[in-house]
């Protein structure tokens, strides 16, 4: 990855979250000041942090968040793959599927009965306009494509980001076990 | 040297150890400051080899040996890390994860659990292995104490804990490989088992968040092993 970026030229970051609560992208604004310091090494592309509709093409890193819950998650991933040179599993939901995937034992239907229609709302009913369908289990995005990096954590603390991206930044691959761990 | 010599001399990656004819590989390892990973084992407690993670090879053969449950042989030459024992270690890890529903954002030991500190110290990023996501009941019918099967490892530590040191047997195992399940009694709630003592002692080997404390919550249930050393010093002294 070293030999296609030019000193000059700045990469292409992407981030997005799938089937998470934001709680790692909430991790990454936690760096603070220092997002400065990448500001000077990455245009943002493509985020919920930045007003872009469609994921672009050639992008460098992107940060994916949350695991694959639903058609859409997994529509998303598959654009989002060739469009990007280096995929970042970002934070325990998007590697082990972690909280969405509590409903995986149970199935989709069960899961949706019991959320819907079981808890006593007012008029209960599933809802099916503007919604993408469920998957049957929420699944690890390694699950379907190649996974280059893997930040664990829940979330990765904003010093694990920072550290994880300015090593891919500079073309390294990040060694982050001593830094962060499933639920860390 | 004679057969019946009673000090064994070999090594251990390469440094030379000797052990008695009572220990095993992996205590003349910890006396020598060698750290070989392991899960099920626990000092003061029989060693039963369950988890497989103690896997050392030996000098001249193919075969790996458990070296919680193998002695050492005149001469042996033992390796303890290689990138052969990485892989197995590493699976082991990876098909513990996938065969229960080991969720370590929620999980009462987390920050506290062997599991996940053994992951990260192997280097465990992500699992590669479709995550079965069976369903597991709570038995939760203790009014101390509860048991969540979905977070067992099948480690036997509460097993024998509760046989050796409390000596109560309330627990065992029940059914074969990934079915197997640890329970109590015949399998019944453990809030109606007759034979617990209530002593906790199962709660505080266990090194997941399977049995927990009622009452704690997210990364709350820190485990307390000091009691072990001591109920087995004395139990020695006992009987001297």
């Amino acid at each position: 990855m070293k030999k296609e970026t030019k000193k000059d030229k700045k990469l292409r970051l992407a981030t997005i979250w799938l089937d998470g609560c934001s709680g790692c992208h909430m991790s990454f604004l936690d760096i603070d000041e220092r997002i400065l310091l990448l500001a000077e090494k990455v245009d943002i592309v493509f985020s919920p942090l930045v007003d872009v509709k469609e994921f672009p093409e050639d992008v460098d890193i992107t940060l994916i968040e949350g695991a694959l819950g639903t058609e859409e998650d997994l529509h998303k991933l598959m654009k989002i793959r060739p469009r990007t040179k280096i995929l970042v599993a970002f934070g325990d939901c998007a590697i082990t599927a972690n909280i969405p995937s509590m409903r995986n034992p149970f199935g989709t239907e069960a899961t949706l009965n019991h959320v819907y229609l079981e808890m006593g709302a007012d008029r209960p009913q599933i809802p099916t306009q503007g919604v993408p369908p469920l998957l049957p289990r929420a699944l690890p995005l390694h699950n379907y494509v190649k996974v280059d990096v893997f930040i664990p954590g829940c979330p990765p603390s904003a010093d694990t980001i920072f550290f994880a991206l300015t090593e891919l930044i500079e073309g390294r691959t990040p060694e982050l076990s001593q830094m962060t761990r499933f639920g860390a | 040297m004679s057969p019946t010599n009673s000090i064994k001399t070999f090594t251990i990656d390469g440094k030379p150890v000797s052990a008695t004819e009572s220990e095993t590989i992996l205590d003349v390892a910890r006396q020598n400051g060698v750290n070989i990973p392991t899960l099920c084992n626990m000092d003061g407690l029989t060693s039963t080899g369950q988890c497989r993670l103690c896997m050392v090879e030996i000098g001249g053969s193919n075969r790996l040996v458990p070296s919680c449950v193998s002695k050492p042989e005149e001469g042996m030459e033992v390796t303890t890390e290689s990138p052969r024992l990485l892989k197995y270690r590493q699976m082991i890890l990876e098909l513990l994860f996938s065969e229960r529903n080991h969720i370590c954002a929620v999980c009462v030991t987390n920050g506290n659990c062997e599991l996940q500190s053994m992951s990260q110290r192997l280097g465990v990023d992500h699992v590669r292995y479709q995550y079965l996501n069976p369903q597991f009941k709570v038995d939760g019918s203790h009014p101390k104490y509860e048991v969540d099967h979905n977070r067992c490892i099948l480690c036997g530590r509460c097993v024998r804990v509760c046989d050796e040191i409390e000596g109560a047997h309330t627990r065992d195992l029940r059914n074969r490989g990934i079915n197997t399940l640890v329970i109590t009694d015949f399998d019944g709630p453990w809030g109606e088992s007759k034979s617990c003592t209530s002593c906790g002692k199962c709660v505080h080997v266990c090194p997941t968040g399977a049995l927990a404390e009622k009452g704690k919550s997210v990364a709350e249930m820190a485990k307390r092993r000091q009691f072990l050393p001591y109920l087995v010093m004395r139990r020695k002294g006992a009987s001297k």
